[in-house]
């Protein structure tokens, strides 16, 4: 019995995602697999990804792994990062590709003219570095995590979901956009838990314990 | 509210030690790289910067090694640089865990190595590190690139290599001022701002770091999206928790 499948698809690297969960939770089986029989079989699926959406898509499929991936995220604890979120909502902008349509909604690019902070600055794309969360639910998988808390982000496409009802966190860069959603059993975030030390480590150790779903409680309405 | 500027130490590492030198030259030795990292990611550091400066490529499976120990016991980013020089190197590096990867010489010698890294790993994990020193013509100063530690010129002009680089898909620049490199004399702040001011990618200013105002004027001077510093974490003046304390009271956004 597989604990945790890490969804290996050849995009990016999974050795750090793996490492940060055998470290929170050293007795469980974590495995880093591209068999649909082990997403299948395992009790909680991490979904990750790096690189351009075209081919995180192109490669899923290539692999046999998109009807498994979806039944996984349709029934059991499922924590999808970065990519492994953006890939779940309808469409993206990067490439013009639709996505696994688990959400409704769309990916968009930071586009440079509003890319200004209130200094008058120019800020860089990627979104690289450390930026504050505000946690707009209240879930399992924040518990412990000080509302506020900074994680690591890199990327230069956010997610744009229609139902402002599963936006779970929000960040400004510089405007406020969707950096965490959360529905059911489905739990997922643009920033990079595994690389985000104690405020990551704890989501993660959340993670493993988490059943999916449970009574979801609405902190503020989110703009 | 926003996105916090980096503090990054960086340990140069030969023979499975950190060390330091002064203008490449003149090498200390600063401890085990394990034992610093761990040091560092408990002060708060927001990256870590491995650079191999072991000449023979005989000991290249020793930082392998050091990267693996590091990144099963610090959770946060890890870049490492020090002689890539093909594709198989980026990705031997990341599945050692590394985040990113950082390319110098070989940037210059082969071009197309940043581009064919990029695309297959994504530019987020692709870091040109360039070496630049000022000249002067008849226009006042320039900055040319240098490779190998510093020891070779290349004629090329610091800024029109990094445009060109963002180009081939890097996804941000480690800049090291050369004359600046382990003077404690402060970041070369000229080079750094035009570069912030004309690349979109993110700058992380290096070289000359002495004392705490240097990081601050890097980054509101410089407009640095990321400080790295060694000798002044190494040796124990100040801890990268005193540098973002005092960072935080000049009014810059830093993670506390």
């Amino acid at each position: 019995m597989i604990d945790i499948a890490v969804v290996d698809y050849g995009m990016g690297n999974l050795r750090s995602v793996a490492k940060a969960l055998e470290h929170v939770a050293p007795e469980l089986d974590v495995r880093i697999t591209d068999s649909a029989q082990d997403i299948r079989d395992a009790a909680r699926v991490v979904f990750p990804g790096q690189g351009a959406m075209p081919d995180c898509m192109r490669e899923l499929d290539a692999r046999g792994l998109r009807s498994a991936v979806l039944q996984a995220a349709n029934s059991k604890p499922f924590l999808g990062i970065c990519l492994g979120l953006q890939m779940l909502l309808d469409f993206s902008e990067e490439g013009n590709i639709e996505g696994l349509g688990l959400f409704s909604g769309k990916v968009e690019k930071f586009h440079s003219p509003a890319m200004v902070d209130e200094q008058g600055n120019r800020l860089k794309v990627p979104h690289m570095g450390w930026n504050q969360v505000e946690q707009t639910m209240k879930h399992p998988l924040w518990q412990g995590v000080t509302q506020g808390s900074r994680f690591y982000f890199v990327h230069s496409y956010y997610v744009v979901p229609t139902d402002i009802s599963i936006v779970a966190g929000e960040t400004k860069y510089p405007t406020s956009f969707a950096c965490a959603v959360a529905k059911d059993n489905i739990f997922a975030v643009q920033f990079h838990p595994e690389k985000s030390q104690i405020a990551g480590l704890t989501l993660l150790s959340n993670f493993v314990l988490w059943e999916g779903g449970s009574a979801i409680t609405k902190l503020r309405k989110v703009a | 509210m926003g996105l916090a500027k980096r503090i990054i130490p960086c340990l140069d590492v030969t023979n499975g030690r950190v060390v330091k030198g002064v203008n490449f030259v003149g090498l200390r030795d600063a401890g085990d790289p394990v034992e610093i990292a761990r040091r560092y990611d408990e002060q708060g550091a927001d990256e870590l910067t491995f650079l191999d400066i072991t000449a023979s490529s005989d000991n290249r499976g020793m930082i392998l090694h050091i990267i693996e120990s590091v990144a099963s016991q610090v959770f946060i980013p890890l870049t490492v640089g020090g002689g890539v020089r093909r594709v198989d190197d980026v990705r031997d590096l990341l599945n050692a865990g590394a985040d990113k990867v950082s390319i110098n010489t070989s940037a210059v010698t082969n071009p197309q190595l940043v581009k064919d890294a990029a695309d297959r790993f994504g530019s987020q994990c692709i870091v040109v590190a360039i070496d630049a020193k000022r000249s002067t013509d008849a226009s006042g100063y320039t900055w040319e690139v240098f490779t190998h530690g510093g020891r070779n010129a290349t004629g090329l002009d610091a800024l029109e290599w990094g445009e060109k680089m963002e180009a081939l898909g890097a996804g941000e620049i480690l800049l090291t001022s050369m004359d600046r490199d382990g003077t404690r004399s402060g970041f070369d702040l000229e080079i750094t701002r035009q570069f912030s001011d004309n690349l979109r990618i993110p700058i992380i200013a290096s070289g000359g770091v002495g004392n705490l105002q240097h990081l601050v004027d890097g980054i509101l001077q410089g407009r640095a999206d990321a400080v790295l510093a060694a000798s002044i974490f190494h040796y124990g003046e100040y801890t990268v928790n005193d540098a973002k304390g005092f960072l935080a009271t000049q009014g810059i956004e830093v993670r506390l």
